[in-house]
C-alpha cells in the first residue's frame, strides 16, 4: 500500500466513565485505499476503535486523525456523512423503502431528487439488487443477505472516501457470508475506498483485507498481512489462526 | 322519549365531544414534547412521570372541586373542566411517548447517528415515525378515559352528557341516567375503534 495514511490512530485510548480502559494506546495507520481488518475476541476493543473513527466515541487518550485532522476537530456530522458505516444489525429504517434507505445520506446532503434516484439505481445495481425490483420494497421483505447488501449500498451512497464495517456479515449463514465477502472484495477492487473491517473471523479477515490488525485486551497485538500473521509465534495470534483453520 | 330530550341529548353530546377533543388536543400538544424532552434527559423521567401519575390518581370529582377556587384556570364552567381533563390526558400521552421512543431498536438509532443525522433529524425522520403508533395508543387511552371522566364535568356546570346522569341520579330515574351513559359509552367505543385503526396503519412493518 502506498500513499498518506488516511486514518491514523495516534496512541488512542478509550476509558469508560468508571475508569476502566476499553482501548489502550492504539497506534495504527491505514493508508488511503487500503482495507484493514480489525480482528479480536469480544471485548478486545475493536468496535470501540471503529467508533472513534466516525466520532461516535471520542478518545479519552491520544487522538484519531481522519484525512490528517483529529476527529475532535471535525464537525461530527460532516465527518459521519463522509464516512460509510455498516453494522452487523444492518439498522435499515423499517418505515422507509429500500430506495429511500439507500438515498438517505444524499437526501440529508440536499441532493436534487433526480440525482438521488440515479445514484440509488446505480448502487442497488452495484450490490446485485436491481432497482426496478427492489427500490420500492421494505426491509422486512428482504432476506438477511439482501438486507446486508442494502446496508453496504447505503454506506456507499454519498461516495465517501472511507467506509467502516462492524462485523457486517457476522449474522449471515456461511454460504451467504462467503458470497458477500467475495462481492466486497470485488467492489473494493473497483472502488478502492479506505476501509476498516471489524470481524472475529480470521478467514474473513484474510479474504477481505490487505492487512490484519489483531486486537486483544484493548491493545494491538499484531499487525500484518495474513501471511505475516501466519508466521507469528504469539499465543493469542496462534489461537486465532487455529480457530480460523478449524 | 320526547323530541325535546332528544334535541338536548344531541346538544350535550356535541359539548361532550368538544370538551374531550380540546382537552386531548392540549394534552397531546403538551405531552408529546414533554415525553420527547424526557427521552433526552432521562434523569427527569422518573420525577416527571411520577408527578403526572399522581395527578392521575386524584379522584376526578375531587380534582374538579380542587380546581374551582384556583384563580385564572378555576371557576365554575367549561374552562375548569378543560384543565382537569387535560391533566388526566397527560399521563398516557407522556408515558407512551417515552416508551415509544425508548423502544426504537438501538441498532437503528446507531445507524442513523453513524450516517450523520443530527439529533433533530434522528427524532423527526426515525424516532417519531417509528414511535407514532405507540404514541397514538397513548392518545387513544387518554381519549377513552377522557370521555368517561368528562361526564363529571357536568357537576361544575361545564355541561356534557353528565348532565343527564346527574339529573337521573337526583330523580332516581334510570332512563335519564342511560340517556347520558349510553351515548357516552358509544362515543368511547367509537373513539377507541377509530383511533385504533389509525394506530394500526401507523405501525411500522417488521
Amino acid at each position: 500500500m502506498s500513499g498518506e495514511p488516511f486514518v491514523e490512530f495516534a496512541g488512542a485510548g478509550f476509558r469508560v466513565a468508571g475508569g476502566q480502559a476499553i482501548l489502550r494506546g492504539l497506534s495504527l495507520a491505514v493508508a488511503e485505499g487500503e482495507t484493514i481488518a480489525m480482528i479480536g475476541r469480544s471485548g478486545s476493543g475493536k468496535t470501540t476503535a471503529l467508533k472513534l473513527v466516525n466520532a461516535l466515541l471520542v478518545p479519552t487518550d491520544g487522538e484519531v486523525r481522519v484525512g490528517g485532522r483529529a476527529t475532535t476537530a471535525w464537525d461530527p456530522i460532516r465527518l459521519r456523512r463522509r464516512t460509510g458505516y455498516v453494522i452487523q444489525e444492518v439498522g435499515l429504517f423499517p418505515h422507509l423503502s429500500i430506495g429511500r434507505n439507500v438515498g438517505l445520506v444524499p437526501e440529508l446532503e440536499g441532493w436534487p431528487a433526480e440525482k438521488i434516484r440515479a445514484r440509488v439505481d446505480e448502487l442497488l445495481e452495484l450490490v446485485g439488487l436491481p432497482a426496478a425490483d427492489f427500490a420500492g420494497r421494505y426491509p422486512h421483505q428482504l432476506s438477511g443477505g439482501q438486507r446486508q447488501r442494502v446496508g453496504v449500498a447505503r454506506a456507499l451512497a454519498a461516495d465517501p472516501p472511507l467506509v467502516l464495517l462492524d462485523a457486517p456479515f457476522g449474522a449471515l449463514d456461511p454460504i451467504t457470508r462467503t458470497e458477500l465477502q467475495r462481492e466486497f472484495r470485488g467492489l473494493q477492487a473497483r472502488l478502492r475506498k479506505t476501509a476498516i473491517f471489524v470481524t472475529h473471523d480470521m478467514r474473513e479477515a484474510a479474504r477481505v483485507a490487505d492487512r490484519i490488525a489483531l486486537m486483544g485486551g484493548g491493545q494491538l497485538i499484531a499487525l500484518g498481512t495474513s501471511a505475516e500473521l501466519a508466521a507469528h509465534t504469539d499465543p493469542e495470534v496462534r489461537a486465532f489462526l487455529e480457530a480460523g483453520a478449524a | 322519549m320526547s323530541p325535546d330530550l332528544l334535541r338536548e341529548i344531541a346538544t350535550e353530546t356535541g359539548r361532550h365531544v368538544v370538551l374531550v377533543a380540546i382537552s386531548i388536543g392540549i394534552a397531546t400538544a403538551i405531552g408529546v414534547p414533554l415525553g420527547i424532552f424526557l427521552t433526552r434527559r432521562p434523569a427527569w423521567s422518573r420525577p416527571v412521570l411520577g408527578l403526572v401519575g399522581v395527578i392521575q390518581t386524584i379522584p376526578s370529582l375531587a380534582l374538579f372541586g380542587f380546581l374551582i377556587p384556583v384563580p385564572a384556570i378555576g371557576g365554575i364552567g367549561t374552562r375548569t373542566a378543560l384543565v382537569a381533563l387535560t391533566f388526566y390526558g397527560l399521563l398516557p400521552v407522556v408515558r407512551n411517548t417515552v416508551t415509544g421512543i425508548a423502544g426504537v431498536d438501538p441498532a437503528i438509532r446507531e445507524a442513523g447517528r453513524g450516517m450523520g443525522m443530527t439529533d433533530r433529524q434522528l427524532l423527526v425522520r426515525v424516532e417519531l415515525p417509528l414511535a407514532a403508533s405507540v404514541i397514538l395508543a397513548g392518545v387513544r387511552v387518554a381519549t377513552v378515559v377522557g370521555i368517561g371522566v368528562a361526564t363529571i364535568a357536568a357537576a361544575i356546570g361545564a355541561g356534557g352528557l353528565g348532565v343527564f346522569i346527574f339529573r337521573g341520579v337526583a330523580m332516581v330515574d334510570n332512563r335519564m341516567i342511560l340517556a347520558g351513559a349510553l351515548p357516552a359509552a358509544l362515543l368511547a367505543v367509537g373513539a377507541d375503534l377509530t383511533i385504533g385503526a389509525v394506530e394500526r396503519a401507523l405501525r411500522p412493518p417488521r
